[in-house]
Parts: C-alpha cells; structure tokens; sequence
C-alpha cells in the first residue's frame, strides 16, 4: 500500500490549520511526507503541544522549596524528606471513556502508571476525579459503570492502590464525562529518572508491548476536537489496556534502572513513538535516526505512518549507555518482555526515520517540539455573566423541614454515600492506606518511614461556571483544607484543567480566568504547581460545553502518619468543635440545586488568609494529638458535614450551628469557605479553643457526640439509622 | 515467598513476615529448584499471568510448582493468600474452587472471621478467635469438592462478601499444613493500618515451620 498524496486538504483532516500547514513548508521547504504529516499533525495538536494554554501556563508558581521538578517531564516530582522524593501527576482521558467507557478508563490510569514509573518511582497511590452526567439517564449509569470498572479493572491487577477521588454528576456532562487518573510514587532522590536522549552514538531501545493499530490519532483527533454524531466511529481509536503487561513493565524497568545503565527513560503514551522520541531529542538537544523495521510489531503490514503514530498501550523508549545493551536485555528477557534496538542518538538535531529501507522522514526536532505554533486565542467574558451572579435569598422560600431536607441531601447523587464506586477498587496493596476512601484526603504512609502523604482532588464545577476565577481558587483552597483536616500540611498541586473549545471566546476567558485564580490561591498558600494537564474541546455539537473543571491534585505531609486524623467521630461522649463563620452564602450551593432546582447566585466569598490560617490551626492540633475526627464543610454545609461524622460512624450527634441572624437553612446547608467540625475529648476543649484563638480562627463548642439520632440545631432530628439509609442506597439502587 | 509474573502482594506479605521475625526470599517463577534451608512457603496475592484465564490456572504450570508439591507433601507449612490460595486450589494443594463474587464485582473491604481448624498452623489461633482483615478480590466464592468435606480454617463471620459456600473465608488440606484463604493477613499486620490481627495468623505459620524444622 503506498501512501497517499499529501495536499492541503489531507493536512486540513490532519486538523492543521492554514497557517500551519505554511509554517511546515518554511520549515521544511518542501510538501511534507506522509508519515512526516502524521508528525506534524501530532505533535502540534492541542493535546500535545499545548499551543492554546501556554501563555496561561506560565503565569502559574511553579517553584518552591520543595520542587525537585517542575512541569515539562513526565511527573513533577517534591522531596518528602527521608531522601526520598513523590512523583506524581494528574492527566485526563475524557473523550476515550465516553467512547469506550471500560477502556478508555483503564488506559487513563495505565498512561498515568508509566508517567510516574518511568521517572524511576514506583506508584503508591492512585486518586480518580469522575464527572458524568445526571445519574438518571440509563446511557449515563452504563458510562459510570464502565468506568469504575475500567479503573478497577486496570489498577487492581496492576498493582497499585485506589485510594481517593471524587465522583460528581451534572447535565453539562452528559455529553462529555470527565476521567482525571492521578497517582503518585515513592523514589529516591538521588535516583530519578528524565527523559532524555543525550550521548550521541547511545542506542534507543523500544522495551514493552509490540505496536498495533490501536489507537492512531487518539492525541490528534480524539482529544484534540469536540465531539460530533460521528463520535461512535472514533472508537477504534481508543485503546487497548493489559495491566499485566503493565505491571512487567513496572518491574522491569525499575530493574533495568538499577543496572545504572539507563541514560533517559519515556513512556510511550499520547502520540506513541513519535512523541517520546522527539520529546527526548528536544530536552537534550540531540537527534535521534530510527529504523522502524526493528520496531516489535504485533500485525504485518504496517506503514510508517502507522508505526510512528500508534498509541498501542505498555511500550517505553530508552536511551542506553552504548555497550551495556545486553544487561537492558537480559532484565526484559527475564520478565518474558520485548526489547529491541530501533535507533540512535544523534548529534544534528534532526529526526531521521527508515522504513524498509528508505528514510521516510527528515525534519529538525526543536522546530516541531520545542518551537510548536502558540496561539493568544481571543477571550470574551459570557454576556450573562453579572445576572447568573444574582440570587436574591429574600425570595426563597424559608425552609420548613430542615430534617426532610437533610434526608433529601444525603440521598442525592452528589452527596450520597460513594462506597459503591471505592469497594471496586484495591485499597490496600502496597500495604501503606492509612485513610482509606470516604474522608476528606487520603493518608498513605511513605514506606519505611515515618510519614505520611495526604492526597485529594478537588473542584466544584458549578462554582466554576458561575465564576471561573473565584471557582478555581476554591477548588484550591478545599484541597487544601481537605489535606488540613487530617493534619497534613499542604505541599504541592498537579492539575487536570477540563476546558470547552479554545477557539470559542468564552471557553478561552473561562480558562484564563481559572488559571488566574488558581495561580493566586496556589501564591497565598505558598504550594507550587508541579505539572499537569490540559483538555480541551470538551463540548458536543448541539449540547455545548462542560462547566470549567480545572481539577486540583494535592498532596500535604504528615511528620508521624499514626497522628493522622479521620473524618469520621470515634468516640461517644465527645465534644463537637465548629471552626470558622457561616454566612448567607447559598450561592450556587447544592441546598439550592437539590431542595429548589436553582443553580444561580455567586459562590461563596473566599478569604485566603482565613484559609491560611484555619489550615496551620488543623496541622498543629493533630501534631498535638488534641483531634479526634475533623471534616471540612464544603458541599452541602454544616449539617450535612456533622451528619456524614455520625453516619460514617455509627455515632450520633447532638449539637447546635451558630446561628444567630442566620436562616435555618443558611445555618445549616451554606457553604462558606474556611470551616470544619472537630470532634475531641471533652478535656482536650479548652486547650483546642485556645489553640484557635492563637490561630485567629473563630472557634466554638458546639455539642457532643454519643446517641443513635442526628440532632442539629436548627431544626434537624433523625434518626441516626435512617440517615444512614437514605445515603447509603442511592448508588446500589441506580447501579446495581 | 514465590513470585509470579502479576503477584502484587508478594512485597508486602515478604515485609510481614519479615516483621514478625522470619528471614525472607523471594522464589522466582522459573525457578525449578528451592533454596537450601527452607523452612516454609508463602503463595502470595495478585492477579499471576494476568489471570486473564481462570485464576492461578496458568501459575500451576509455572517450574517452581512441582518443587512445591514436593515441599508440601513433606508436610512443611505452606499458606496461600488470595491469589496465593486460587494458585493452591488450582494446582491441587488444596480441596474446592474459588470462582467470581455473586455480585460479579470486585470487592474492597475488611471482613471478619472466625478461625475453625488450621490444623498445623495454630498457635496463636484458637478456635472461635475473631480477626478482621481485608479482602480484596473479584473471583473469591469458595465452592467444596462434593466429594472431599473440606477441613474448614476460617468463616466469614456475619455473611459472606462474596458468596462462599456456607461463608467459607480459607481451608485446610487432610494433612494439616497447607492453609489458604482469601483475607489478607499482610495488610493487617500495623493498627495504623486498620487492624494488626494478621500478625496472629503470620506468627502462627512461622511457629509451624519451626516445629516442622525441629521434629526434622
């Protein structure tokens, strides 16, 4: 079969645009090959070089004490101490999942899996962020079903625990659900591995699966365009995922990293061998000539273009010291592995590829990987902007049945119980799950030592597409008080931003807002960005885009992981402490969506420094062991934090909000930033009220735990067990 | 501690025992030959060879296998863990089957259970002593040989996860030394992690290699 020609119009369904397709022609001075516009069409695809957010991303803080390394490898890595280091990172695989739930959620976490491992970590933790659309719609409930299917499937026999995430519904996600995989890793400092291709004369060996079909043009196509009604067809474009494979792979490379004889190390993931190999050359300013011939191929009769472009699953690229090719071979051999030669390192700075026997392409590296097309996109604030701020809570109708209402909370898809997706997943291989799933961050220990890690994603959308630039800092500060609340101190942020189309306006002042407010909440908390992910193009012809989701990833530290503080009560009889002020801030808020069906009004104002100071508050009162249970209030409020204590617990609770010139329903169900309950021993009170008065945090003692009803003043009384019902069913029921 | 290509658990069961005092290696799949001085054998969790077949139908195949066979029948402990004990059934080691959950979904959660007779392995185990461990695992449904009674070692106390013949968590062979089950004792070895009852059954099996290295 010989390739097509390539005109202009081939280059445009390559998704190139005009002013690309000349950009090419200058560089190369002539019409590109076929294969060589496979290359271009990936490599400058959205997905790949981030042409559209650049210019956002480089205002982010992306330094600090702890940074080792920062956005531009695999995985950002921070030193926890000890000498060791975490590597980790958040990364999307939206549009393969809605496609092919199961494997498009499985080949998310594998891709993340290889980012973490090929940096020379070996993954301890996985989180998942899942949005889909309202839990009603039969086509929604098979979609969630695949997908913690697919995750479960995946990261349970590869090998690495679950331990985290969050699970949200939405109608503006029923056309386009969103998979954010995060994992993170243990390595030790002083033996981290970079991709790179330095050393002329150096081999580059393809080690893991043989190549196939699957998945040509994922990068390109899939995850760089909004859907159509053609979107069933870009199945064959996902692909396909073999933990087990994955799980070799994991052994293998990191015993062929202690060879020492390993230069620099890529997964193969968006853009497969294209991708790792011009990414390697660029960092390192080298060249690298491939014959693709030695490439392990799992069918005949692939072309170049083919091989170059294949997104076949469980393959790395390394680059070798020359003449220590035999002891990489002898360790792949062992784990029943492929390894091959395809190439070497180059000192021209150029990308030479042969295909039976002829170069089929020749072109320099950095114009393609470094110096990709940026755009500065036009942006246009939503002409509805100021009126869907509006709420006027005068008119709302004053709640008369604050327990009904907390029973309709609880059993509703955003807030009812999760365990239905988390019993799916491995908690505790690995043997390091402190806090499991269900709390506000996980804790896992770093191992053999005495810390610990807290990790969590966090964003509420609806806050988001209300106002992107307060949305994304609250998505960082409830991160990061999620990590508080179980005495971690906050380090470092990866990020998973889920946009519309760059190309419409107001999906462009949407990001930059977003990115604004969250390069200033990660500046006041001092916690730098260390990498992560951009996804564009999450919109449907007809059904419009999703609500800005940039996802935060984060991870705080815990000095003595046995001080580690859980969500949920522990003891009967103790006291309840209330942190922070609630004020009339229903905006946007989930009491609205569920009890009223409105989803208008500003979030809650946000306070950083109040923030600050309530998460300084939570680390040294479990440094001082004074904390029994502590639980932020975000979605929900008050009253449905206190309740998920008591019925995590089996404990009950009797207690009064502040509620003094509050609304019922204000004092219970607001969701005002920079608040959590506490529970302690009754004699460790006065000491913690004290602790929070030094702190400058409003603090006050608010009731006791003990009893089999939830009792919340103002005007809540149920059942302990019932409450526990209605949030425990709402999953099983819908899912089976 | 046997190490299949897919075992998952085989580092964190190797760093248990090694807490509770025993000297470990790892055994490697290939290996035809045990090492010298070996007092017990530790099948650990995971998924070898992918279990894309019938779980631990593919590892009873692996070259080691026959050199366990021949350590077990010396009546030298053994004790297969999830994984480890679909491995035992699988190779014959064991009595029974472990076929998928009834709710055909994996399952992630503590369970407890009520130690019955585990033979050699006992020390610490009294009858009716409750431990609560994890289980984690998609295929875990024990079903008996309708011909051979199983000797019970550990039942699931308050139901089942997973729909086991009469709530059945692990077994024991007729001579007394083979012990599987399918709770995982190596994640529940530290209170900080939920629970440290594991430790019990791991210090149990190590006393019972003594004792078979004594009477040898």
């Amino acid at each position: 079969m010989s390739d097509p020609e390539v005109t202009d119009q081939l280059a445009r369904e390559h998704g190139l645009s005009d002013h690309e397709i000349a950009l090419i022609g200058e560089i190369l001075g002539r019409r590109p090959t076929f294969p060589e516009l496979g290359i271009f069409s990936v490599m400058w695809s959205e997905h790949c070089s981030y042409k559209s957010s650049k210019r956002y991303l480089k205002n982010l803080p992306t330094t600090g004490a702890c940074v080792v390394q920062g956005p531009g490898e695999n995985a950002g890595v921070i030193d926890v101490g000890d000498g060791n280091v975490a590597v980790f990172k958040i990364e999307s695989h939206n549009h393969p999942s809605y496609v092919e739930p199961h494997g498009g959620a499985a080949t998310g976490v594998g891709g993340i899996l290889r980012d973490i491992f090929t940096m020379g970590a070996r993954p301890l933790a996985s989180l998942d962020s899942l949005r889909f659309g309202p839990l009603d719609d039969p086509h929604q409930r098979y979609l969630v079903r695949g997908v913690v299917a697919g995750i479960g499937d995946y990261g349970n026999a590869f090998g690495c625990a679950t331990v985290g995430g969050e699970v949200t519904f939405h109608p503006r996600y029923r056309k386009n659900i969103l998979v954010n995989a995060m994992n993170l890793g243990i390595a030790r400092r002083d033996q981290i591995f970079l991709a790179k291709a330095s050393g002329p004369g150096n081999p580059v060996i393809y080690v893991g699966s043989k190549t196939g079909r699957d998945g040509i043009h994922g990068a390109s196509l899939l995850a760089s365009s909004e859907f159509d009604e053609d979107t069933d067809a870009k199945r064959p474009t996902v692909q396909l995922g073999d933990p087990f494979t994955e799980k070799l792979l994991l052994e293998a490379c990191l015993e062929a990293m202690r060879t020492g004889a390993i230069v620099g190390i890529q997964d193969m993931g968006a853009a497969g061998l294209t991708c790792s190999s011009f990414e390697m050359a660029s960092r390192s300013g080298t060249g690298i000539e491939m014959d693709l011939d030695q490439v392990p191929q799992r069918e005949s009769g692939m072309t170049a273009y083919e091989l170059l472009l294949s997104e076949s699953q469980e393959r790395m690229l390394l680059v070798a010291e020359k003449g220590r090719e035999a002891e990489i071979f002898a360790v792949f051999e062992k784990w029943d592995l492929n390894a091959a030669v395809v190439g070497k390192v180059t000192s021209d700075g150029r990308m030479r590829v042969r295909w039976h026997g002829q170069v089929v392409v020749d072109i320099p590296v950095d114009p393609i990987a470094a110096n990709a097309p940026v755009y500065d996109r036009p942006t246009k604030q939503p002409a509805d902007f100021a009126e869907r701020q509006k709420l006027d809570l005068e008119k709302l109708p004053r709640e008369a049945d604050p327990s009904g209402a907390l029973l309709e909370l609880l059993g509703s898809a955003n807030l009812c119980s999760r365990e239905w997706v988390y019993r799916q997943y491995d908690q505790m291989v690995g043997s390091s799950t402190v806090l499991r799933p269900g709390g506000d961050a996980a804790v896992v220990r770093i191992p053999e030592t005495e810390r610990g890690l807290a990790l969590t994603t966090d964003c509420n959308p609806r806050w988001c597409a209300a106002d992107p630039y307060l949305g994304a800092q609250h998505a960082v500060a409830e991160a990061a008080r999620n990590v508080a609340v179980t005495g971690a101190r906050p380090l470092a942020v990866t990020n998973c931003l889920n946009f519309g189309s760059p190309e419409r306006p107001e999906c462009m002042w949407e990001f930059a807002e977003a990115t604004r407010g969250m390069g200033d909440a990660c500046r006041a908390f001092d916690i730098p960005i260390t990498g992560g992910n951009v996804s564009f193009y999450n919109e449907t012809s007809g059904e419009g885009a999703i609500p800005p989701t940039p996802t935060i990833g984060l991870v705080g530290i815990l000095d003595e992981v046995t001080r580690a503080v859980p969500a949920a009560f522990r003891e009967a009889g103790d006291d309840v402490i209330f942190l922070g002020d609630t004020r009339a801030e229903l905006g946007a808020s989930e009491y609205l969506a569920v009890r009223h069906g409105l989803e208008r009004g500003a979030p809650p104002a946000l306070d950083l420094a109040a923030e600050a100071r309530l998460q300084r508050l939570l680390a040294e009162a479990a440094e001082r062991g004074l904390v029994r249970s502590a639980h932020d209030c975000s979605d929900g409020g008050a009253a449905i934090a206190l309740a998920e204590c008591a019925i995590r617990s089996g404990i009950g609770i009797d207690a009064a909000l502040p509620s003094a010139g509050l609304r019922p329903e204000v004092a219970l169900f607001a969701e005002s930033a920079a608040r959590a309950v506490l529970s302690c021993a009754p004699a460790h009170s006065p000491a913690l009220l004290g602790l929070a008065r030094e702190h400058g945090v409003p603090a006050s003692k608010i009731g006791q735990t003990g009893g089999t009803r939830i009792r919340i003043e103002p005007g809540i009384d149920v059942p302990l067990a019932k409450a526990h019902d209605v949030w425990a069913r709402t999953l099983p029921e819908a899912l089976g | 501690m046997l190490v299949f290509p897919g075992s998952l658990d085989d580092r964190d069961m190797a760093r248990s025992f090694g807490l509770c005092g025993a000297d470990v290696r790892m055994i490697w799949h290939k290996d035809a030959r045990l090492p010298e001085g070996l007092d017990g054998i530790g099948v650990p969790g995971g998924f070898s060879y992918g279990d894309y077949l019938r779980c631990g139908a593919m590892a009873r195949f692996s070259p080691v296998m026959a050199a366990v066979h021949e350590f077990a029948a010396s009546g030298q402990p053994v004790l297969g863990v999830c994984n480890g004990f679909q491995i035992l059934c699988e190779a014959g080691l064991l009595p029974g089957a472990l076929v998928r959950n009834r709710a055909l979904k994996y399952v992630c959660e503590d369970v407890r259970v009520a130690v019955e007779d585990t033979g050699r392995i006992r020390a610490e185990l009294p009858p009716g002593r409750e431990l609560v461990m994890p289980v984690k695992h998609g295929e875990g449904a024990y079903v008996p040989d309708p011909d051979h009674k199983p000797r019970v070692a550990f039942r699931y106390v308050g139901g089942s996860p997973n729909g086991s013949t009469d709530d059945i968590a692990g077994v024991t062979n007729p001579a007394g030394n083979v012990v599987g089950l399918m709770p995982h004792p190596e994640h529940a070895t530290d209170p900080v992690l939920g629970s440290s009852d594991g430790a019990l059954l791991l210090r149990s099996f190590l006393a019972a290699c003594l004792a078979t290295r004594d009477a040898r």
